[in-house]
């Protein structure tokens, strides 16, 4: 191999594991924010090595955890209308709807596919002017750009049968919504690295001066995690309420400023439901007015097996069993879940957070049993 | 899907908003992506990628170094809608 293997070496893990136990006094609970990081934290065992230094508590960071079972509903009621093509990112294929999955709405004929990206489903519409081509479109501002393009694409070509459901997320409502919470237990927060990239990390300062939490933003792979979380460590021992770039080979300041005028131009903020956590002021993006034919839900009327289109506005419809909003909250960890590994595995899921590749009850299920820093396993990206 | 990887531009295909273009190569699998946030990207530059789209430029060595720590299959994976 031509270059030393940096980000994963095992002795510079060591090193900062080490760092990490010395600087700290007494054990701080800190919350990675992204679902890619929990998933790294758990392969690696970094969990188990901060033991009796650092609490981590897995925060919201999962999109297809927070896609409502409405929204779920909306989707397959689309699928089953004549002569659709409902495309999707594969990880929304199996979370459960209120009774359905777009999965089982596939198994009986609805036309389903799997998209790696927006802009495919585009390239599909063009492919197919016959069909109506929807993408339904979660994730958070990490996604959401690509979202924007295939909407000024199908713009540029007058495509009038390319249409979107949109659920996107944004990451820093959903940080202050735990922030205010008079439960909350969670002293920093590591913010997204990817999203950051995106938005840079100017917004999360006054964030951290409200909320008296100092945020780091890090990166994914076990080095950079234990970068991140001896930065904030060293933040919490020595008092300081701080915005922290530990992730500074990828994330500016500014964020991209492109990727934000896109998000800008097409979407707008708006009050949105969260799963398991209820509504969340600015949480979510909806196309902007200018852009409203291309809006699926605006357009396809109501499904044949009674569905309803309308775009949710509450949770209310996800199983009442699944602990989601307590694990994305921090205020339980998954193992803690009465139906986790029971009545809730990843074949068959009770809730999204053990279906989605990112999501924190599948990263347990999948690693819990793994043994403290293995920088020799293959990673998770 | 919001997982990303690191790939190196090879050849620009457009370049007019909001069809900019190019060929990036991930290990040994070459796909189109679309490099509106970053045009100004050159080619042989590493990017990362979202849902092809590249939204930001990475120093060449730090790419590698995460490039080979990702397998074949995962690439494969991610391209194919299927995370592991
Ligand atoms: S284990 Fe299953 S039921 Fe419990 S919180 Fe996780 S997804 Fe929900």
């Amino acid at each position: 191999m031509k270059f030393v293997d940096e980000f994963r070496d095992a002795n510079l893990a060591r090193t900062l594991l080490d760092r990490i136990h010395r600087v700290c006094t007494s054990q701080w609970t800190i919350m990675e924010v992204c679902g890619g990081q929990t998933h790294s934290i758990l392969r690696h065992g970094i969990d188990q090595a901060l033991a009796g230094s650092v609490q981590l508590l897995h925060g919201p960071g999962c999109p297809v955890c927070v896609t409502p079972a409405a929204a779920i509903d909306q989707a397959i009621a689309v699928a089953q209308q004549p002569g659709v093509i409902l495309t999707s990112f594969g990880d929304m294929l199996r979370v459960p709807g209120t009774t359905d999955s777009l999965l089982q709405a596939k198994s009986r004929g609805a036309d389903v596919r799997i998209v790696y990206s927006p802009l495919d489903a585009v390239a599909l519409a063009c492919q197919h002017p016959q069909s109506n081509v929807i993408f339904f479109a979660v994730g958070f501002e990490t996604t959401a750009p690509a979202t924007a393009l295939a909407v000024l694409q199908a713009d540029r070509l007058g495509l009038a049968n390319f249409k979107t459901l949109v659920h996107h997320v944004c990451v820093l409502p959903a940080m202050e919504f735990i922030g205010r919470s008079p439960e909350n237990r969670v002293q920093a927060f590591l913010a997204a690295g990817h999203v950051c990239t995106v938005t840079g990390y100017e917004a999360y300062q006054s964030f951290c001066q409200r909320y008296r939490l100092p945020v780091v933003v890090t990166g994914f792979e076990p080095v950079d995690l234990l970068q991140g979380i001896l930065e904030c460590v060293t933040l919490l021992e020595t008092k300081q309420v701080a915005v922290i770039n530990a992730y500074s080979r990828s994330v500016r300041s500014p964020g991209n400023r492109r990727a934000r005028q896109l998000l800008a131009e097409v979407f707008e903020t708006v009050a949105r439901p969260w799963r398991g956590l209820g509504v969340i002021d600015q949480g979510g993006m909806v196309l902007r007015p200018r852009f409203a034919r291309f809006d699926a839900a605006a357009g396809v009327g109501v499904g044949e097996h009674g569905g309803s289109t309308t775009p949710p506005e509450s949770d209310s419809d996800a199983d009442q069993r699944c602990r989601s909003g307590d694990v994305m909250t921090g205020r339980i960890r998954p193992p803690q879940c009465p139906h986790f590994g029971t009545t809730c595995r990843p074949q068959r899921p009770l809730g999204a957070p053990m279906v989605s590749s990112e999501g924190a009850c599948a990263a347990y299920f999948a690693y819990q049993s793994g043994s403290p820093i293995n920088t020799t396993q293959a990673p998770n990206r | 899907m919001c997982l990303a990887i690191p790939g190196q531009v090879v050849r620009w295909l457009e370049k007019q908003p909001p069809f900019c273009e190019a060929e990036v190569r991930f290990l040994g699998i070459t796909r189109r992506c679309n490099l509106s946030c970053v045009p100004e990207a050159r080619e042989g530059d590493y990017v990362i990628v979202h849902a092809g789209v590249a939204i930001s430029i990475v120093d060449a060595a730090a790419a590698e170094q995460l490039l080979a720590t990702i397998s074949m299959p995962e690439i494969t994976a991610q391209f194919n809608g299927n995370p592991p």
